[in-house]
């Protein structure tokens, strides 16, 4: 309907997920621009960190699925992170070092660090069952310590506390995205590969976790949220939405913990604490609960702070060198009190705030 | 059978501490149905400025003791006035978050203070320590014992006996009915954190007391206290201290004997015993030993 945007004359086009040509154009602009980013100049910091927020990102959709939609508590993302982790760095690892490497392809380990993810939340998804609310993230907290106790002592997997082991290997049938290279005639660098990798792969687990919301499964997760007594009632079967719901947030867990660590280039069993967890729940949090598009936002904002804010120091007088706060210090000062904020003054996320910034320019200039 | 009363008083001393922390959890989360995460943040809040007072300034430890407690009662209340009170009736889940987010900015605040050496707190007990049998008790923990079955008798007797315990009860029951009946709710909501603080400070004290000293790593005692309140049933009084003794007992046991009969789970495995009993408590009885059911209505 041109010019009536609003008005919507089937359910196909009320489901779907663009629905005016205003926003098909803004979407593939955005997508154009996104893909010619690593070639306008920037510095191999931020094209890291990039990438670092698009992994971030798939992470923060998967635990958005779980908590955000279906309404189950978890503190335990740190968990199936790390699984994810070190399935992918076990499955492509050098064969033949102190840790146990296979040397597998990327076709091989990307997906297996994800089913391997999944199948550990499907086990923990019948705790679900028994446990509500409160008990259930209390249970999903101590899985991290557990898991935490389990990577440290298991040495010929992790390297062990403090020594580590390379992470997966991104080499896709024998190409690496870790060395420089020549694609279709354009020289590429280390970092503009893997910013491309993991941008497409975001685009692609994005677009599957907002197609997979808005059917079946994504009605039943919301009910199930909104009321599970409710959503029994008419018919949504509990024990089978909630495995599904921990399957589906886990694979994403272990897609992002296989990717994570992979730009940094060290892996060590440590990093999988508790404050991985609330980091995720940061981006879940500052982003906006059930919504896909916050939780990209949320990675973004939340990974990129501390950098933004070590380049802000440059010009703040109480930042850094002589201030009264470093840089490192406020950003986590920062972390903790932005989730106050938004829980407080704006629960819907980021992604709350643009759509009040949407509204008020639709009128504009006759807001009300 | 040295060694066994030996493991049986390490786990006791973890228990008294465990017990006061989990007191202060059931207090807050009977009350106002938060379960508070901030904790740790207000456990290394009080024991730092215990420390500040008694061995920087040098003034009496009691004293110190004493502004430690006030200064964690009223970081409580400022918790509870300034950001939970605008969330009351939110979803629980992000009165937890809530938590999350001002315990990591506390705690920043707080490490940056003690700073990376360790601290000690100035108590009396140091490393005096009573010779019983073979086996050796430190001071410490007969005085963290003590404090422990004081605080749980003095909390029980509190609730049960007192008009304040009772509007409390009352309010953990019903916010809206306790209101008609006339008791400030506001009032009890920053009691329950004030009580809450405090009993925090006095663990984080006792946490660092001795040879243990305060540490940016002090924090995760008070994590350890979750499972205790958890095993009890999260808003029971009477649960949280046996609670407390379950997961005290079952810690102080798991590090003497672990290593030597079951080697094969790791080392510092104690650690994680508390989340291994919560969850082996809650595959079997879901809401905790002394928790009260859910009861779903249509």
């Amino acid at each position: 309907m041109r010019g009536r945007p609003n008005l919507y004359t089937s359910y196909r086009s009320d489901g779907a997920i663009l629905p005016t040509s205003t926003q098909r154009v803004i979407f593939v602009a955005a997508i154009v621009a996104a893909l010619l980013l690593p070639f306008a100049g920037l510095s191999r910091t931020w094209l890291i960190l990039l990438a670092t927020t698009f992994v971030a990102a798939i992470g923060a959709i998967g635990l958005n699925l779980v908590t955000g939609y279906a309404g189950q508590i978890s503190l335990g993302h740190a968990f199936f992170l790390g699984v994810g982790a070190y399935v992918g760095a076990a499955l492509s690892g050098n064969p033949g070092t102190s840790v146990i490497g296979l040397g597998l392809d990327m076709l091989i380990w990307l997906p297996a660090a994800g089913l391997v993810a999944a199948l550990a939340g499907a086990l923990v998804a019948p705790i679900a069952l028994r446990l509500r609310g409160l008990y259930l993230a209390l249970v999903t907290l101590g899985l991290v310590f557990l898991g935490e106790h389990i990577l440290r002592n298991w040495d010929s997997l992790t390297g062990g506390t403090g020594i580590g082991r390379k992470p997966a290997v991104l080499s896709l049938l024998g190409w690496h995205f870790d060395q420089a290279g020549v694609i279709a005639g354009i020289s590429l660098s280390r970092e503009q590969q893997i910013y491309l990798l993991t941008f497409i792969l975001l685009v692609v687990m994005a677009f599957a976790a907002k197609n997979l919301v808005r059917s079946r499964v994504g009605r039943a997760f919301s009910a199930i949220r909104d009321r599970d007594i409710a959503a029994s009632v008419i018919g949504v079967d509990l024990t089978r939405y909630k495995v599904v719901a921990f399957a589906v947030s886990s694979f994403y867990a272990g897609i992002a913990g296989s990717l994570y660590f992979t730009v940094t280039g060290f892996v060590e069993p440590a990093s999988f604490n508790l404050l991985l967890s609330i980091l995720f729940i940061a981006m879940v949090v500052i982003g906006g609960a059930s919504s896909i598009a916050g939780s990209i936002m949320g990675a973004a904002f939340v990974t990129l702070l501390p950098q933004i804010l070590d380049t802000a120091s440059d010009w703040l007088p109480f930042l850094g060198g002589g201030g009264i706060l470093s840089p490192a210090l406020l950003d986590r000062i920062l972390f903790g009190g932005l989730i106050v904020v938004f829980l407080i003054f704006e629960p819907l996320g980021l992604y709350g705030i643009w759509i009040r910034v949407r509204n008020y320019w639709k009128a504009w200039p006759f807001s009300y | 059978m040295t060694q066994f009363l030996q493991a049986t008083v390490a786990g006791l001393s973890l228990a008294s501490i465990y017990a006061l922390l989990a007191l202060g959890f059931v207090i807050i989360f009977k009350s106002t149905q938060v379960l508070s995460f901030a904790h740790p943040a207000l456990m290394i809040f009080g024991a730092y400025f215990v420390s500040y007072f008694a061995v920087t300034v040098g003034i009496n430890f009691w004293l110190a003791l004493l502004i430690g407690v006030v200064l964690t009662a009223l970081l409580g209340a400022a918790i509870e006035r300034f950001t939970l009170r605008r969330l009351v009736g939110k979803p629980l889940f992000s009165l937890a978050i809530l938590t999350i987010g001002l315990d990591i900015s506390i705690r920043v605040v707080v490490n940056n203070l003690i700073g990376v050496n360790l601290r000690g707190v100035g108590d009396p007990w140091g490393f005096a320590s009573i010779r019983w049998g073979g086996v050796v008790i430190e001071q410490r923990v007969v005085a963290m014992f003590i404090t422990a079955v004081i605080a749980a008798v003095g909390f029980l007797a509190f609730f049960k006996f007192t008009r304040v315990g009772l509007a409390m009860r009352a309010t953990a029951s019903d916010q809206e009915v306790a209101m008609a009946q006339g008791i400030s709710v506001h009032r009890i909501f920053a009691l329950a954190w004030i009580l809450g603080g405090a009993l925090a400070a006095v663990a984080g004290m006792f946490a660092a007391s001795g040879a243990a000293g305060l540490s940016q790593n002090n924090w995760i005692v008070a994590l350890k206290a979750l499972p205790a309140i958890v095993v009890g049933g999260l808003d029971s009084v009477h649960g949280a201290i046996v609670g407390a003794l379950i997961i005290g007992l079952a810690e102080g046991y798991s590090a003497t004997y672990q290593a030597h009969y079951l080697p094969w789970l790791g080392t510092n495995f104690s650690q994680v015993v508390p989340y291994l009993v919560m969850l082996i408590v809650l595959l079997i009885k879901p809401y905790g030993l002394f928790g009260t059911e859910e009861v779903e209505r249509v």
